[in-house]
């Protein structure tokens, strides 16, 4: 079977390539790209004043199961990427078990074959169970299909243990991911602390909680020189402390979620639990110092830290209500009018950070469309609007602090290995 | 002008206006328990609920005093005999409280905007009765209400809040309330117990008890939780009474007709000695008898309507 | 719009209630008078003044808000503002003059008489009122009229007082 795209603006980070063309998708590849293509013989799609980009990636998802399948599931998770245009998802190992072991990997990539509308992608923990006290298998866990090893929700705090981790994944060719977070500093913190957490009586989280952590990793990462990667920066700190150490030559790579880069701690004011994130929502000194990272390449990667949460749950007093709000949905939508229509990005840059960078960081063969290449292409409408509302979430859950808002950048066909997943009705 | 609002959640959000249609309807409630029969019909038909999900004697019995000064029916909820042990989440216990035709609830939760979630979620009103260190509305409209008796007004008067501001409620909703109505508001205590940039709520911001109690007109000593020394923020309960007990010498510094307040219950010999607490410049008594006649005024003003 | 009452004829309406309350009171030891808010407040002190001139005798005066004592409050979108009620002396067992400008329903008295039982227990209460204009609700009568006046519910009986209003006059006004 073959599939036509005609007339697309296909934007590819990965050789700077923005034009109008025509591409020809055969079975689960990419078989063509030219300005024109005969159209007869192939099933069409008409991309005409459409943005075709690479699958998009997202290397920072909640999955939930096993564990908490009433949150989500590998089914409904796909789906909602798929319906935000991702091709491509990493889970986070922390379910209930834990992604410790390789049976448990082969669990995610059967149950995701079966029912999975795209690609998962699973991350294992670093520490068994983790509890961060011991290794986990991590030679065994590669062979069976992770991408990288992250404790994410949790911050590896014995250094010893993290420094052998680092050593360890040199032989492996894997990233680090860590969640740098010194619970010594941030406690039983709800919010950011500043402010707003001083007039709302709200336990907060100081900055250095983050910056803290981040500063030792980033000796270690200097240390071992093996690759890190830390995940959701929210201060202009870590971002300063980050730019630093990559004009130093440390290898280490870092990722932003558009929570972080769209929304301020004022926004706790209104109790509102779908704004109780972690790490929490910054200043807005923060949230320009992060868009600014973005821009100088300081920030590789966007992700969404897609987090779901029942409204039961989340329909708690502040205090009560978990951390977490899901993200595939309004990831692009948020992409584009934050950073794209307010020029904080181009539009080559900001597909960058969510396609070509994250592959080159998971060292996946992702995130390019050229020929030859699996056909994972993502098509949306960058100036039509759309309403973010619970109804249309393909998530299991519906905890979105962007319910009402109205983005641009409609996705309307997301295509895995030839099949199109998703389409816009 | 009436006052419109559906709920009572904190100062922040009060204008002056209102601050003072409350403090000027108080007055009438005072006035009833002056008399004979200290009681009116007003709320007659009407059920409040006490709902306080933190122990609590003395915030408790004003309100359920000023209910049923007011004839309304008054059921009391408190955690000890709650479902909520069982897991059932705060949303679900006001809603089947509610179930049962309910017109008000009192709510006094640990968690800040534990109110503000049922006013949001439910029809009927909400009394914010203390949420966690974030506001206690009724606590700072007593202590207006009785700075305004002794002192006239309140308006550029010099007040200093002492003790855990960090933690405290009741010196969020005063910093707010004393400032719409004009005073000039000091708080002092150890840095551990300075919540983060309080500054910019605009009081100024004292170490030394010494210096903070400078010609003020009005001292408002906070409790101390005795928990406090257990956790990093203080060395020992000790050093805190050594160093930011109220005494007579530093009394002192403060002008000469100052007077003393606390929210209660007093720590005797910890915020203060028991000669002060009890003596002819304490207003804590007064500040006691003004809660009931503060929440006549409030619960009539929310539910003296259809 | 007509006028019922211009500032001369209330002031010999309110006179002559004085003689007729002092005639059938003439022991005045333990007579307090009592206006409700707001313009019973007004009459009760002119009442109060001049029996004070016929007798030379003060007459312990004060004024009463029902509002709390209301049964319509749950019908009401927006309460009314409570008033001081100043009752500065006993009344157990004195004879209160209970002054109001309009006598309609009988809901007002009732509340006024349910909330003076509340300051104690007078041998007796009287009630004054400049105008009855009929249309009784509850079994209340007045002791002392200034003018009984015909009128259908439809229309508005709007006493003003000079204190309050700048004028003083009675007015009968269409419901709009």
């Amino acid at each position: 079977m073959s599939l036509l795209i005609k007339k697309g603006r296909l934007i590819d980070p990965a050789t700077n390539y923005d034009a109008v063309v025509d591409i020809l998708v055969d079975g689960e590849m990419i078989k063509k790209i030219a300005p024109k293509i005969n159209r007869s013989g192939h099933e069409l799609i008409d991309a005409a004043n459409k943005v075709v980009v690479p699958g998009l990636i997202d290397m920072h998802t909640h999955l939930r199961q096993p564990g908490r399948e009433d949150e989500e599931t590998i089914q409904s998770g796909t789906r909602a990427a798929a319906k935000g245009g991702f091709t491509t998802i990493c889970c986070m190992p922390n379910t209930d078990p834990p992604i410790d072991d390789p049976s448990l990997v082969e669990f995610i990539y059967r149950e995701a074959e079966r029912r999975g509308s795209v690609e998962v992608l699973p991350i294992a923990t670093i520490s068994k169970d983790r509890a961060g006290k011991d290794l986990s298998p991590m030679g065994r866990l590669k062979k069976a299909g992770v991408v990288a090893f992250s404790d994410d929700g949790d911050w590896v705090a014995d250094s010893h243990l993290m420094r052998r981790a680092l050593e360890y994944v040199k032989m492996l060719n894997l990233p680090l991911i860590s969640h740098c977070e010194d619970r010594g500093l941030s406690q039983d913190g709800v919010m950011n602390e500043g402010y707003t957490s001083t007039i709302l009586g709200l336990q907060g989280m100081p900055k250095e909680a983050e910056e803290v952590a981040l500063f030792r990793d980033l000796a270690l990462c200097k240390m071992t020189e093996s690759p890190l990667h830390l995940a959701h920066l929210s201060t202009a700190e870590s971002v300063e402390l980050i730019r630093k150490a990559k004009v130093s030559g440390v290898r280490v790579t870092t990722e932003v979620t558009p929570h972080h880069f769209t929304l301020t701690d004022r926004e706790v004011k209104s109790f509102d639990t779908n704004t109780k994130v972690n790490p929490p929502l910054r200043g807005s000194e923060d949230l320009e110092a992060l868009k600014e990272g973005l821009k100088d390449a300081t920030i590789d990667v966007i992700a969404t830290d897609h987090a779901p949460h029942l409204v039961e749950e989340k329909e708690k007093e502040y205090n009560a209500a978990p951390f977490g709000i899901v993200g595939l949905e309004t990831a692009l939508g948020l992409v584009i009018k934050e950073l794209v229509q307010t020029g904080a990005l181009t539009l080559m840059e900001a597909i960058a950070k969510l396609t070509i960078n994250p592959a080159r960081i998971l060292r996946i063969n992702r995130g390019l469309v050229k020929e030859g290449a699996k056909a994972n292409l993502t098509i949306f409408d960058l100036e039509k609007k759309w309403l973010v509302t619970e109804e249309e979430f393909f998530s299991k859950s519906k905890n979105s602090p962007f319910l009402g808002w109205e983005l641009p950048g409609k996705v309307e066909w997301t295509i895995v290995g030839g099949k199109v997943v998703y389409q816009d009705d | 002008m009436g006052f419109k609002r559906k709920d009572l959640l904190g100062m922040e959000d009060l204008s002056k206006e209102e601050i003072l249609f409350i403090l000027k309807t108080a007055e009438s409630f005072r006035a009833v328990l002056e008399r004979p029969i200290r009681k009116v019909p007003t709320l007659r038909g009407k059920t409040v609920v006490n709902l306080f999900f933190e122990p609590s004697t003395r915030t408790r019995m004003s309100f359920e005093l000023a209910e049923k000064r007011l004839n309304a029916d008054v059921l009391n909820f408190s955690t000890s005999d709650s479902s909520v042990i069982k897991g059932e989440t705060l949303l679900d216990t006001a809603r089947n409280i509610l179930a049962m035709k309910v017109d008000c609830l009192v709510l006094r939760h640990p968690s800040p905007g534990a109110p503000h979630l049922l006013a949001k979620k439910i029809p009927v009103s909400v009394i914010n009765a203390g949420d966690g260190a974030h506001e206690h509305p009724t606590q700072a409209l007593l202590d207006l209400y009785t700075i305004r008796e002794k002192k006239g007004g309140v308006e550029g008067l010099k007040i200093a809040i002492i003790g855990d501001i960090a933690h405290s409620r009741v010196a969020r909703s005063n910093i707010w309330a004393l400032q719409k109505l004009g005073a000039e508001v000091r708080v002092c205590a150890p840095p551990t117990l300075i919540p983060p940039l309080v500054e910019k709520m605009g009081v100024r911001v004292f170490y030394s008890q010494e210096d903070a109690l400078k010609e003020v007109d009005i001292i408002m000593m906070l409790r101390i939780q005795k928990e406090r020394q257990n956790t990093g923020l203080l060395p020992s309960l000790a050093e805190y009474i050594e160093l930011f007990s109220l005494t007579e010498e530093r009394l002192s510094l403060a002008k000469p007709d100052a007077l003393i307040m606390h929210p209660g219950p007093v720590n005797r010999g910890v915020e203060l000695p028991a000669k002060l607490a009890d003596g002819k410049r304490s207003l804590i008594l007064n500040q006691v008898t003004n809660g009931v006649a503060v929440r006549m005024a409030v619960l009539y003003l929310l539910l003296g309507k259809s | 719009m007509a006028k019922l009452m211009g500032k001369d004829e209330m002031r010999r309406a309110l006179l002559r209630l004085s003689h007729q309350i002092l005639e059938k009171n003439r022991e005045i030891e333990d007579l307090v008078v009592i206006g409700i808010h707001r313009r019973g407040v007004t009459l009760a002190e002119r009442i109060s003044k001049m029996m004070e001139e016929i007798k030379g005798k003060k007459l312990p005066t004060g004024t009463l808000d029902i509002t709390l004592y209301r049964d319509d409050l749950t019908r009401i979108a927006y309460q009314p503002m409570v008033r001081n009620t100043n009752i500065l002396f006993p009344i157990d067992e004195k004879k209160v003059v209970l002054v109001d400008d309009v006598l309609y329903t009988g809901r007002t008295v009732r509340a006024a008489i349910d909330a003076l039982l509340d300051f104690g227990r007078p041998k007796k209460i009287e009630l004054v009122v400049l105008i009855d204009r009929g249309h009784r609700q509850l079994p209340i009568r007045a002791d002392y009229v200034g003018k009984n006046i015909p009128t259908s519910p439809e229309e508005m009986v709007e006493v003003r007082v000079e204190e309050l209003d700048g004028t003083d006059e009675v007015l009968i006004l269409k419901r709009i």
